[in-house]
């Protein structure tokens, strides 16, 4: 009874005062929210208990989008009439420092949970079961672009190389220093593919030469190129950048 | 004549539900973030000629902006969700929001640019705001949808196509986040025209008209 008495009077002899004060309130709790984003979203990223956070769901994400990943689900394939003219280079480098490799000497090197683990040349590779594929990259920018690549099933070629496919995970070393690895359950889906073609030609340097593992159930920068070495393994391999904060899975 | 005015300053009342507070703050927390670090991934390859200024995003760069935006999403689906549950069980949108016509929201809309639209009782949303609301639940929910069809283009493959594609998709979330920031703005600038809504929206009580 006291207080709400109290409340009356006061509300009564300072209206305006409480005005003022709300409105006072109202714009330091408004500029404060807005500090939140005007700190440079660097420094509320970089703070070691955010950064915690933000990783651990970005963890949780890999769980959700594994669980939603769909072994018989394809991706919508496109007419020829729909590639993209002129495909766009994407790199951690520019179009300049792209990574020569030669074919020649190539040898694909194989690791891990596979039963033979001889290396593979680049005619031994193509004279694999070819198939093609007009599908859209997706890149974690944004962008996005369709274009036409060929080559073999990669589930075909861990079941030639007798990869233990209860295994967790397939890694890849690239000869441009990138490395990145993949879950089984997308190694195995029936649109991944160890591409040597893009466009009907052979692989050229800049979209991978020789090879390019091909998903087109993830973002751009889960597809190696310049493929050295695969190995399968149960223990996380990480990837150039999932290890800097892009979420590993990454699927489409 | 004093005695009768001060029972009146008395009268107070509950305007919103204690859960319409909560989902609106974590709504309002969830909203900034989702738009803050949008804006940074739609600079790392923008739909239009222009960007967004780095200072008013988060996220520092864009795998920051993405950590940001893929776990702040859990957050805006599901308190959107809990939020529309209420809404629509309680009783509180048929309540509040309804009913609505676009003769009544244009007059309103109109009153309110020559500022002359009374606001005396918060208990009660004149046409103008129902719109708004409505407005912004819409463009949540386009917002909430556009996102899960560019997130998952191959997986949820019908949605997007129902978007007109990822390009489209693109888009239908660019243009609906633009309509909700719109909608924000002109909201925060009518809490600050009338800033004893402010207050109101964390205690829930305002002073009935009578």
């Amino acid at each position: 009874m006291k207080k709400r008495g109290m409340e009356g009077s006061l509300s009564e002899q300072s209206a305006s005062l409480i005005g003022k004060i709300e409105r006072r309130l109202f714009l330091k709790q408004g500029l404060s929210l807005g500090a939140l984003v005007l700190l440079s979203g660097c420094e509320v990223t970089e703070d070691e208990g955010v950064q915690k956070i933000l990783t651990g769901m970005s963890r949780w994400n890999d769980g959700a989008q594994s669980w939603l990943f769909s072994q018989s689900k394809l991706a919508p394939e496109y007419p020829e009439s729909a590639i993209t003219k002129s495909f766009p280079f994407n790199a951690f480098y520019g179009e300049d420092e792209i990574t020569e490799v030669d074919g020649k000497s190539y040898k694909l090197e194989l690791a891990g949970m596979i039963r033979e683990k001889k290396s593979w040349t680049l005619p031994e590779l193509y004279a694999l079961p070819q198939t093609s594929q007009i599908t859209r990259h997706i890149c974690v920018e944004g962008w996005s672009a369709v274009g036409k690549w060929s080559g073999v099933r990669f589930g075909t070629f861990l079941e030639r190389i007798g990869a233990d496919t209860s295994a967790k995970y397939v890694g890849f070393k690239c000869a441009d220093d990138y490395y990145t690895s993949i879950d089984m359950a997308t190694a195995l889906h029936p649109q991944t593919l160890l591409t040597f073609r893009f466009a009907d030609q052979i692989l050229p340097p800049k979209y991978g030469f020789p090879m390019k593992l091909r998903m087109p159930t993830k973002l751009g920068f889960k597809n190696p190129k310049h493929i050295m070495a695969m190995f399968v393994t149960n223990e996380y391999p990480g990837g150039y950048w999932e290890d800097q904060g892009y979420n590993w899975f990454s699927g489409s | 004549m004093k005695e009768v005015q001060k029972d009146r300053a008395e009268e107070w009342t509950i305007i919103h539900p204690l859960a319409v507070r909560i989902t609106h703050w974590i709504n309002a927390f969830a909203i900034l973030i989702m738009v803050a670090s949008g804006w940074r991934i739609y600079n790392a390859a923008p739909l239009f000629p222009f960007k967004i200024p780095a200072d008013l995003t988060l996220g520092g760069w864009l795998g920051g902006a993405l950590q940001w935006h893929f776990a702040a999403m859990w957050l805006l689906a599901i308190n959107g969700l809990a939020y529309l549950v209420y809404g629509i069980v309680s009783g509180h949108f048929r309540r509040k929001l309804l009913p609505i016509s676009p003769k009544a929201v244009i007059h309103d809309v109109v009153e309110a640019l020559r500022g002359k639209l009374a606001h005396d009782d918060l208990s009660m949303y004149n046409a103008a705001q129902r719109s708004a609301y409505l407005a912004i639940i819409v463009a949540g929910i386009v917002l909430v949808f556009s996102g899960l069809a560019i997130w998952k283009p191959v997986q949820v493959q019908e949605l997007t196509a129902i978007l007109g594609g990822y390009e489209g998709a693109r888009v239908v979330h660019f243009v609906a986040m633009a309509l909700l920031v719109l909608i924000v703005l002109v909201h925060v600038f009518m809490v600050i025209l009338v800033p004893r809504t402010f207050p109101a929206m964390f205690t829930g009580r305002a002073k009935r008209a009578s």
